[in-house]
């Protein structure tokens, strides 16, 4: 499904990927670990298609997304919902609105969005605060918002970018249960982390990345540094 | 799509508030502009109706004569008029001038009779070309039936320094109006594109995210547009409808002492001109201040 052909991505003199090679399959759970710096980010963007390799290709179903045009990114970013470790919800959309626009800018019709928002606030327990701005919201709550809204348009792959970083411990929890709860519907999802709670948590394919490298490729789940 | 330009503008808060006002001063500016652009062109024309060529003819030209050179004279393409003053019009003219000089009249009246010439005063519709004018009537005899020309004089020689350099001026004070009708359109547009470019940059994490769910460039770049159209037709009407009182007591302070033009006729006269200049010009300002200033946010 995704698959990283002997992927470098160089920002000047820094190499903050080299030679990646990695594959992940339909409905796997791939935890990606690593000190800050190792590149875990940077494989997202490149997934993304935020950045471009400098060498190698990114490959999505049969689509390479190094060819892709600009004009035709937005289709391809429908089929990955992304959360990040500080949300990025619009300040002054409401909870809602939130999950609503991703739809909208998916060119769905006003009556699909109705019908479907609400169904998903009640998926990540927020049904009761539908109308409060994120700023009244905890950061919990907050990073819920942002996974309704990453599974909102039904993408075949959610990649989040150290979800629980910002939360405290009950939220992180609930958090890993929403996606292992996703993944379980069977949409892939792809997480980086430096968190051994979540991994353990998890308990799936951990890829662990040391500076710009994969230094090892775990299938039974164990965190190690 | 306009529904989400007008929430966009609507929670935009200070900052929708601040880039209304920054574009109020533009308009303004440029609403200034057109005022200060028909009092220059009053000023300039009220010149120049001042200053004429006179073409004086001898005591024994008939009118006939005379009238059939003016008819020759307005076939001219550079004249915008000429007038006629017979012999008797220019006495009375005279006497009316010096009524208070009674050593002036006593001596009119000695010598019995009309010493004065019927004359043409022409007006060209460009001071810069008096001279190609006079140069067409000076080859151009005009003759009595006797075969003597009726021409006395044309009192152009003693006035070409003063058309020269009244032609001069006004090319130059046209040049410069222009140059600052520009330098101040421009700066003020800059200063609006800067300002919008400011409220977009505070929503450049909101645009980041929009890309990343899949919004289309379009979708992006509609609300946006929609706010700085909004933006500028804000500020237009509040310049328009802020002009009223103002050009009202400018016109009644200044136009006696701006040789009658009077800013607020102007204003009633010219306001479905100046309604469209502003407005439209609020309106183009907001759209491509918008699209130029998030087309940076759309790469990639």
């Amino acid at each position: 499904m995704i698959y990283f052909d002997k992927v470098s991505k160089h920002y000047g003199d820094t190499r903050a990927l080299e030679e990646v090679t990695l594959s992940v399959g339909p409905k796997e759970f791939v935890s990606i670990v690593g000190h800050s710096g190792a590149g875990k980010t940077t494989l997202l963007k490149l997934l993304l298609a935020e950045e471009r390799p400098t060498d190698g290709s990114v490959f999505f179903e049969s689509i390479n997304v190094n060819d892709l045009p600009s004009s035709a990114l937005h289709h391809y970013r429908r089929k990955i919902g992304t959360v990040f470790q500080d949300f990025k919800l619009i300040p002054n959309k409401t909870a809602y609105e939130n999950i609503a626009f991703a739809m909208e800018a998916a060119g769905r019709t006003d009556e699909e969005i109705r019908s479907d928002v609400p169904y998903i606030l009640e998926l990540v327990n927020l049904a009761d605060k539908a109308h409060n701005f994120p700023n009244q919201l905890s950061g919990g709550e907050q990073q819920r918002i942002a996974i309704g809204r990453a599974i909102i348009n039904q993408p075949e792959v959610i990649v989040a970018d150290e979800p629980t970083g910002n939360l405290d411990p009950i939220n992180t929890f609930e958090v890993v249960e929403i996606l292992k709860k996703i993944n379980e519907l069977g949409t892939t999802v792809v997480i980086t982390t430096h968190n051994k709670g979540v991994v353990d948590s998890v308990g799936r394919r951990v890829i662990t990345m040391d500076r710009g490298k994969i230094v090892r490729d775990d299938s039974s789940g164990k965190y190690v540094l | 799509m306009v529904g989400a330009g007008w929430k966009n503008f609507a929670r935009g808060g200070a900052v929708s508030v601040a880039t209304v006002i920054v574009m109020t001063v533009t308009l303004a500016i440029i609403g200034s502009l057109i005022f200060l652009s028909a009092l220059l062109t009053f000023t300039l024309d009220s010149i120049r109706d001042k200053v004429g060529v006179s073409v004086y003819f001898v005591t024994t030209a008939s009118p006939n004569e005379i009238f059939a050179l003016k008819d020759k004279i307005m076939q001219l393409p550079q004249v915008a008029e000429v007038a006629y003053t017979s012999r008797e019009q220019a006495l009375e003219d005279f006497r009316t001038r010096h009524a208070n000089d009674q050593l002036t009249l006593q001596a009119l009246d000695e010598l019995g009779e009309n010493p004065l010439d019927a004359s043409l005063e022409i007006k060209a519709k460009d001071p810069a070309q008096y001279e190609s004018i006079v140069s067409t009537l000076s080859t151009t005899p005009a003759l009595s039936v006797s075969g003597s020309s009726i021409i006395d004089r044309i009192n152009y020689e003693q006035n070409k320094d003063a058309i020269n350099r009244l032609s001069k001026a006004i090319t130059a004070v046209r040049e410069i109006g222009l140059a600052v009708v520009i330098i101040f359109a421009l700066a003020s547009i800059l200063i609006a594109f800067a300002t919008i470019r400011l409220a977009i940059y505070t929503a450049k994490e909101e645009i980041g995210v929009m890309r990343l769910v899949g919004a289309s460039n379009a979708y992006i770049r509609g609300p946006f547009i929609v706010a700085g159209v909004v933006t500028g037709a804000l500020a237009a009407l509040v310049v328009i409808i802020g002009m009223f009182p103002l050009m009202w007591y400018a016109g009644h302070k200044t136009a006696s002492w701006l040789g009658g033009f009077n800013f607020f006729s102007y204003y009633t006269e010219n306001f479905v001109f100046i309604f469209m200049v502003l407005f439209v010009s609020g309106i183009f300002l907001g759209g491509a201040a918008s699209i130029l200033a998030i087309r940076r946010y759309l790469k990639v």
